[in-house]
């Protein structure tokens, strides 16, 4: 991954940085710049909670290139306190033993490690709680 | 607006072809469109593609095939819309003619997986890169996540997924330009290879080479070339977030939802007046989604349905995917979209050999993108 873009989404994989419309409260993850929802282009930036819970999962056995030594590790999609969505690996527990609705907390880990010379890549993952 | 017909139709055999380039396949397909249509010219060209560029590093395919078709100076332009690319060519096809910018018009629709491209990076360019596909999440992936929540929702059972693929090969083994034309058991499905759980390998449509093209005209002259056009009842296309997690639920395709009622609406039709449809079954859940959010069955019924025959080719109620679908015949992305197109012409037409649907009249067609951030859906009627 080039280093503009990984540096760009700092904020909100570091951060969990969202943005909240000023006017209809709408949270936006990823920011964005114009609230379809009211059509107002004004926001401010937010913190997301870091728990909620699972709403569906998978095991991948088949895995992308840069994930291939990692098999199996599962993927979700988590619901956060705020009502905010996000798709998430979920570690530090047995893929087997995963049932939609537990309550999940995320935490900082690294993610991959991309590209040629290995560029090591962080971000958020959730751990059942 | 005026009336567009489709007058012919061509597809290359899907499968792994190793000893045709891209060019080749694109322009098999496009002359037997040509020739099956009986026009001597065409005025304009589109050609679906999901990503040339990354799996053959070719781009401009619009040039590209105009060329080795020997159709310059026409205008002739690539449409992208990930896995709906060739339902979305389709319908640019059908604008340009309903607009009387055009008379005669090819739809075609191609791609080259096996050229030795990483076919799993690839398609996931079709989701959210940064919010989704740096996660790790595959499309087998993601299909899986809206199986184990449609199964924790409505209790769809691992049997009712197999029973999609089991009918899909069923169909396809009678169809010859099928990639893959053998039946297989529930067993089979249920013992093959875990992809991402719960899907296993038989829950997948296949990585294929293929190119499938169309012919459209204005219905006024249509009968110049043919006893037995195929009416376009409706042409209607969608969007919802790129992002599944974004959706406003896990268990429907909103995008699906909103194109079916449009279509309804434009075609003066209802759910029961369609006599069979080719449906976007890239993995067995979606055709079991799908076939709900098109108003064929109640929310939550699809896995039951299918596993009951109502959607099986010899006793179904609605006949679902009679060509093998994705799963069996194959899914060269870009090509996906025309080639459901030309098994509504052939269904339509009578020509559908052992699969002929009974009474075929009016046939739907709904080709999607990405985990159901695009949505196509066409209603074909024979005249």
């Amino acid at each position: 991954m080039i280093s503009p873009r990984y540096f760009r989404e700092i904020p909100q994989r570091y951060r969990l940085e969202a943005n909240r419309c000023k006017k209809c409260r709408m949270i936006y993850f990823p920011p964005r710049q114009y609230c379809g929802g009211c059509k107002s282009k004004e926001f401010e930036t937010i913190k997301l909670s870091d728990t909620g819970k699972l709403l569906t999962f998978t095991v991948i056995r088949i895995a992308p290139s840069n994930f291939s030594k990692e098999t199996p590790y599962a993927v979700g999609v988590v619901e956060l306190n705020d009502g905010v969505k996000l798709t998430t690996q979920i570690t530090d527990t047995d893929p087997d033993k995963l049932e939609i609705g537990q309550k999940i907390k995320l935490v900082f880990r690294k993610i991959q490690d991309e590209g040629k010379s290995g560029l090591h890549c962080y971000g958020y993952k959730a751990i059942v709680i | 607006m005026r009336e567009v017909a489709v007058i012919g139709a061509g597809m290359t055999k899907f499968g792994e072809l190793w000893s045709k380039s891209i060019k080749d396949i694109f322009v098999e397909a496009a002359i037997k469109a040509i020739e099956n249509a009986g026009v001597d010219h065409i005025d304009s060209m589109y050609v679906g593609s999901m990503s040339g560029g990354l799996f053959v590093g070719q781009e401009h395919l619009g040039a590209v095939m105009a060329d080795y078709l020997g159709v310059n100076p026409i205008p002739a332009t690539r449409v992208e819309s990930a896995c709906a690319s060739g339902g979305v060519s389709f319908r640019q096809a059908y604008f340009e003619v309903a607009s009387g910018q055009s008379d005669i018009v090819l739809a075609g629709g191609v791609e080259k997986m096996t050229d030795g491209a990483d076919v799993t990076d690839i398609l996931a360019t079709a989701a959210d890169q940064e919010y989704e596909v740096y996660q790790g999440i595959t499309f087998p992936g993601l299909y899986a996540m809206i199986a184990n929540a449609h199964m924790h929702q409505y209790k769809t059972t691992r049997e009712q997924l197999a029973a999609v693929a089991v009918k899909n090969h069923r169909n396809g083994s009678k169809n010859p330009n099928a990639q893959f034309r053998s039946e297989i058991s529930a067993d089979t499905v249920l013992n093959s290879t875990l992809v991402a759980d719960p899907l296993r390998l038989l829950d997948c449509s296949p990585v294929s080479d293929g190119g499938a093209a169309v012919v459209l005209c204005a219905m006024d002259i249509a009968k110049k070339f043919t006893d037995s056009p195929i009416r376009i009842k409706a042409s209607v296309q969608a969007s919802d977030t790129i992002a599944l997690h974004s959706r406003r639920s896990l268990t429907t395709l909103d995008a699906v939802v909103r194109a079916a009622e449009k279509a309804y609406i434009q075609s003066n039709l209802k759910p029961s007046d369609i006599d069979f449809a080719e449906v976007h079954d890239c993995f067995t859940i979606a055709e079991i989604v799908v076939s709900e959010d098109l108003g064929f069955f109640e929310k939550g019924c699809g896995g039951v349905s299918v596993q009951e025959g109502l959607t099986s080719l010899e006793s179904g109620r609605i006949p679902i995917n009679t060509s093998g679908g994705l799963k069996s015949k194959g899914h060269p992305v870009g090509a996906t979209g025309i080639a459901q197109i030309i098994e509504l012409y052939e269904q339509l037409q009578g020509r559908a050999g052992s699969r002929q649907v009974k009474n075929a009249h009016i046939g739907m067609a709904q080709n999607m993108g990405g985990s159901g951030a695009s949505c196509v859906i066409h209603i074909l009627e024979a005249i």
